[in-house]
């Protein structure tokens, strides 16, 4: 599903963000990219989504080679990826339905699909009932299950999130993980870039470290022919 | 990771058409949502575009005033204080005769003094003078309704030789003049109205500027999940269309006022002139011409502006 093979990656500045870096996580796997801030976690998930191009190396998403998808194809590739945000990022001028349905209407569904979808997606997180209120009157927690079901309402087939739970108690945090868990279970590809070394740790998946732009074998990392075979 | 490809075109189109029904509707929402740039915005445009619009109306009601004037072209020629009337009318006869003259009719000195008694009103002033002071006139009509300028020089140069004759000139010379001045204004008021389009461009540019920064975020997460950039666009386009549409519709009203205030005056000074002129207003074409004007402007300005904007905000 996400290969990469010695890959680089140098921002405009000149800032040489990811080094070398050797990597693959096979279809409907879930992965954590751990790291300290300024590790590179960010950096890889921005290469995935073409946020970013990478400056040297290889990177196949589902099959498909990075370098070959042009700047006009870019919106087609990332309707197949799912994002959730450490600060969830919901458009505050508008309700809970519309947040989660802003994935299926740049698809161009029709109405009555969407709101099939946005319902079932919502009843997952568990917020259906919130679905008319303005996300500013929602829980942190609650916010970030919207995004969520914002992440995965169009069914995608990887979800790429960014330190997730950074705005949540532990608590939370190991409920959003589980969230995450369920999605995994009905296939989808799961990759969460976090610094919660102890949260982490409890959902028993691979654990991907970064530091300082490279994947050091010894820090328990896996090497990516290993994991591959 | 390809899109799931929905190829059946009527599905395409149908979801084409959703989304700018979804737009229109949006954009319309977003003008009310920011109602005092919004209306600020409109009423930039409408003053802008009524500006010329007015300046047009005031060519078009003195063309309506003008018009018939250089029809009735006649010279008039003033006959030196001696010549009797039996020698003027030997001298219209000899007039008709050109062949550039189609009228000539003698107007005898006391006859233009009774006239000038009537019309100016110092008759008792006239009343004084021993004798009269007036000269007769001999009023002339060429043949041809406009005459090139060099036949126009022989007609007058051929009356003013003649020896009876004092001085001989134009009566409408002041019209042509007239003309003259329409034109070059004409021409000033094309040219200040490319001005002010350029103006409302970068006044409604500057607003889908400001409408872009502060949908930052929106566009952020709508490219981030695969919002093409006419996706994006599109509502500021539409916007655009409704700020240049209200804008011209601003100008109308605000022309249409101005009229409704100017009329009465005017009908009561063209009375005054015992003429038939009344204000004419923007009729259908020109109001459709100003809407259009206005809908070009506000679509184009935000399509400049979303094209020098919307590709600055980076993802992050």
């Amino acid at each position: 599903m996400i290969r990469f093979n010695n890959v680089h990656m140098q921002y405009r500045g000149g800032y040489l963000a990811l080094k070398n870096i050797n990597l693959h996580i096979e279809q409907g796997a879930m992965a954590f990219i751990a790291g300290r801030s300024g590790a590179g976690k960010s950096s890889m998930l921005r290469l995935i989504a073409l946020m970013e191009r990478h400056s040297r190396g290889q990177i196949i998403i589902n099959g498909q080679n990075l370098e070959r998808v042009r700047d006009s194809r870019i919106p087609y590739y990332r309707r197949n990826i799912g994002f959730v945000f450490q600060d969830h990022r919901l458009l505050r001028d508008r309700t809970v339905f519309d947040n989660v349905a802003l994935p299926l209407v740049i698809a161009g569904h029709r109405h009555t699909e969407i709101r099939k979808r946005v319902s079932a997606a919502l009843d997952k997180v568990g917020l259906l009932k919130k679905e008319s209120l303005n996300p500013i009157t929602l829980s942190a927690g609650e916010q970030q299950r919207v995004g969520i079901a914002r992440a995965v309402v169009h069914r995608p087939l990887l979800l790429l999130a960014d330190e997730p739970t950074g705005n949540l108690d532990p608590a939370l945090s190991l409920d959003t993980m589980k969230l995450f868990e369920q999605f995994n279970q009905v296939g989808v590809t799961v990759l969460i870039a976090s610094h919660d070394m102890e949260m982490i740790k409890k959902m028993h998946k691979r654990i991907i470290t970064l530091r300082e732009g490279r994947i050091p074998t010894h820090f328990g990392n896996t090497s990516a022919n290993e994991k591959s075979d | 990771m390809r899109s799931k490809a929905r190829n059946n075109p009527g599905m395409l189109l149908r979801a084409w058409l959703l989304l700018h029904a979804q737009s229109f509707i949006y954009s319309l929402g977003q003008y009310y949502r920011n109602l005092l740039t919004s209306i600020l915005t409109t009423a930039v445009i409408g003053i802008s575009l009524a500006l010329p619009g007015g300046f047009y109306l005031l060519l078009e009601n003195a063309h309506q005033i003008t018009a018939g004037w250089d029809d009735s072209v006649q010279i008039t020629a003033f006959l030196k204080s001696d010549v009797d009337d039996a020698i003027a009318t030997e001298l219209v006869g000899r007039l008709l005769e050109y062949k550039n003259i189609e009228e000539a009719k003698l107007i005898n000195r006391d006859q233009v003094l009774a006239e000038y008694r009537e019309l100016s009103g110092f008759s008792e002033v006239i009343d004084i003078l021993d004798e009269n002071p007036l000269p007769s006139i001999i009023i002339i009509k060429p043949k041809l309704m406009t005459l090139p300028d060099g036949v126009d020089r022989l007609i007058i140069e051929f009356i003013s030789s003649q020896p009876e004759v004092e001085i001989a000139q134009y009566d409408q010379q002041w019209v042509k003049r007239l003309y003259g001045i329409i034109d070059i204004i004409q021409r000033c008021i094309i040219l200040f109205s490319v001005l002010i389009g350029f103006g409302v461009l970068l006044i409604v540019g500057n607003t889908i500027r400001m409408a872009i920064y502060n949908h930052r975020d929106e566009i952020e997460i709508t490219k981030l999940f695969g919002a093409t950039d006419y996706f994006i666009q599109r509502p500021f386009l539409y916007t655009g269309f409704w700020y240049g549409l209200s804008g011209g519709m601003a100008s109308w009203a605000l022309l249409t006022i101005t009229l409704q205030f100017l009329k009465q005056p005017v009908d009561r000074l063209a009375k005054l002139y015992a003429s038939e002129f009344s204000i004419s207003a923007l009729s259908g074409t020109e109001t459709i011409i100003m809407l259009l004007c206005g809908v070009f402007l506000g679509v184009f300005g935000s399509w400049i502006s979303v094209q020098r904007h919307l590709k600055t905000i980076e993802l992050n």
